[in-house]
């Protein structure tokens, strides 16, 4: 299980050595912290008896740094056994492992059903969502690491304040030149075909995973990346936004760090959660920058 | 990124069994390209005896072609070539944006096709020279 350091008790020693006019209060404190003793005891006893109990005992070998405990600063894998059953996701099975075995394990999660972007992570050498990935599609044990190519808070938390800047830097907003008088439309409409052709890029849930798995974007950390020219693409292709706002947005991603950085790997594609054709995107930036340019005269 | 810390395994090229289709077509693409980069300074080279004469540049050809070393490496450098090629139309029609959900299998069918050109080839390029 969990190699964690114990915690000292320092705070309720001293708790005790208190006056007697507080007596009262630290005898509760204390047979407060008893009872979560007390009660972490049973649910580790009860973890220990469903591992009995279930036909499979997922092995997980989880990836664990801190920097900040004494101990704990060299990276190093830590092994779970999570009791398997049937629809059980990546996330669960930390989830489990962290409430059971380890509350110290460290990762993001919200929304678990893919929409938030919290949970990408490193799962068997590929970067996919915790949340999306059910166990039995996986090998195991299973070997879950934060996402390569970005620092390592703890755990399996990743500094995201990077991929955050390249994709604000596509400015990810609708802006468009004109907006339709008010007694004349109040919503802003677009055509079907126009919808369709952007349908997938709006899908981007900012989890970072196409990012972490691009090669080019590893080794040019002003490369915009995958995420955000799919932001830039969703925009630029939108037609409301009027012509002059495209141009705009077409300076942008032919920068040299922009479009033309990608050397069409098809990782980004290949990892992407919610099958967003990121490749097919960005190539379609690529020609449209091209015509932007092209002089015959 | 910078790394604070050494991670490992896990960003290097001991992963290469996990890589992908697209990712194996660009790592095959770069190595063929340069391959034949340092095959034109070779072919420059050769050719160049000619400026020297007609005999100078015929015993040289036939020097070189007597080797067995050398009709194996012409086999070698005929694959690197066929793939570059092949791959290299793969990668016309994904800058076209045709078919790329297929990217992968258009990868798989340039390197069974160079495999099996690459061996059509052997008789010729070897015959007479073991």
């Amino acid at each position: 299980m969990s190699t964690g350091i114990q915690e000292s008790e320092t705070e309720a020693d001293t708790e005790e050595q208190d006056t007697a006019a507080e007596e009262s209060a630290a005898q509760r404190q204390r047979m407060e912290t008893k009872r979560q003793r007390a009660a972490e005891r049973d649910l580790q006893e009860k973890a220990e008896e469903e591992l009995d109990d279930s036909e499979n005992a997922v092995e997980l070998k989880v990836f664990r740094y801190d920097p900040e405990v004494e101990g704990k600063e060299e990276p190093r894998f830590d092994t779970f056994h999570v009791p398997f059953f049937k629809g059980m996701t990546v996330l669960d099975a930390l989830i489990y492992a962290r409430d059971h075995f380890d509350s110290s394990l460290t990762f993001r999660h919200s929304c678990r059903q893919a929409i938030c972007g919290s949970d990408a992570l490193f799962i068997n050498g590929r970067q996919r969502l915790g949340c999306k990935t059910q166990m039995v599609d996986l090998d195991w044990p299973v070997r879950i690491e934060p996402l390569p190519h970005q620092d390592v808070v703890k755990d399996l938390v990743v500094d995201m304040e990077h991929f955050y800047d390249q994709m604000e830097s596509v400015e990810p907003y609708f802006d468009p030149e004109e907006t339709p008088k008010k007694s004349d439309l109040e919503e802003q409409r677009q055509d079907r075909e126009n919808r369709e052709k952007i349908k997938m890029s709006t899908r981007c849930i900012w989890c970072g995973a196409c990012m972490s798995s691009c090669n080019i974007a590893a080794g040019d950390n002003e490369y915009l990346g995958p995420a955000a020219i799919n932001k830039a693409y969703r925009f630029a292709m939108d037609e409301r936004e009027g012509e002059n706002m495209k141009q705009h947005r077409l300076n942008i991603i032919e920068q040299e760090h922009g479009v033309w950085r990608c050397q069409t790997q098809f990782s980004c594609t290949e990892v992407c959660p919610k099958d967003i054709p990121l490749t097919e995107h960005i190539q379609e930036l690529k020609r449209e920058a091209v015509k932007n340019n092209l002089k015959f005269w | 990124m910078s790394q604070s810390y050494d991670r490992g395994t896990v960003e290097d090229f001991g992963r290469w069994k996990e890589f992908s289709a697209g990712m194996w077509a660009w790592i095959f693409h770069k190595f063929t390209g340069w391959v034949l980069v340092g095959y034109l300074f070779t072919h420059i080279a050769v050719l160049s005896t000619a400026t020297q004469g007609a005999t100078t540049y015929t015993q040289t050809i036939r020097g070189l072609e007597a080797l067995a070393i050398v009709r194996v490496l012409e086999v070698g450098l005929l694959a690197v070539a066929v793939f570059h090629i092949l791959n290299g139309v793969r990668l016309l029609f994904v800058d076209l944006g045709v078919g790329l959900e297929a990217q992968d299998k258009s990868f798989y069918a340039s390197l069974v096709l160079s495999g099996a050109i690459v061996v059509a080839s052997v008789p010729t390029f070897v015959s007479g020279a073991f």
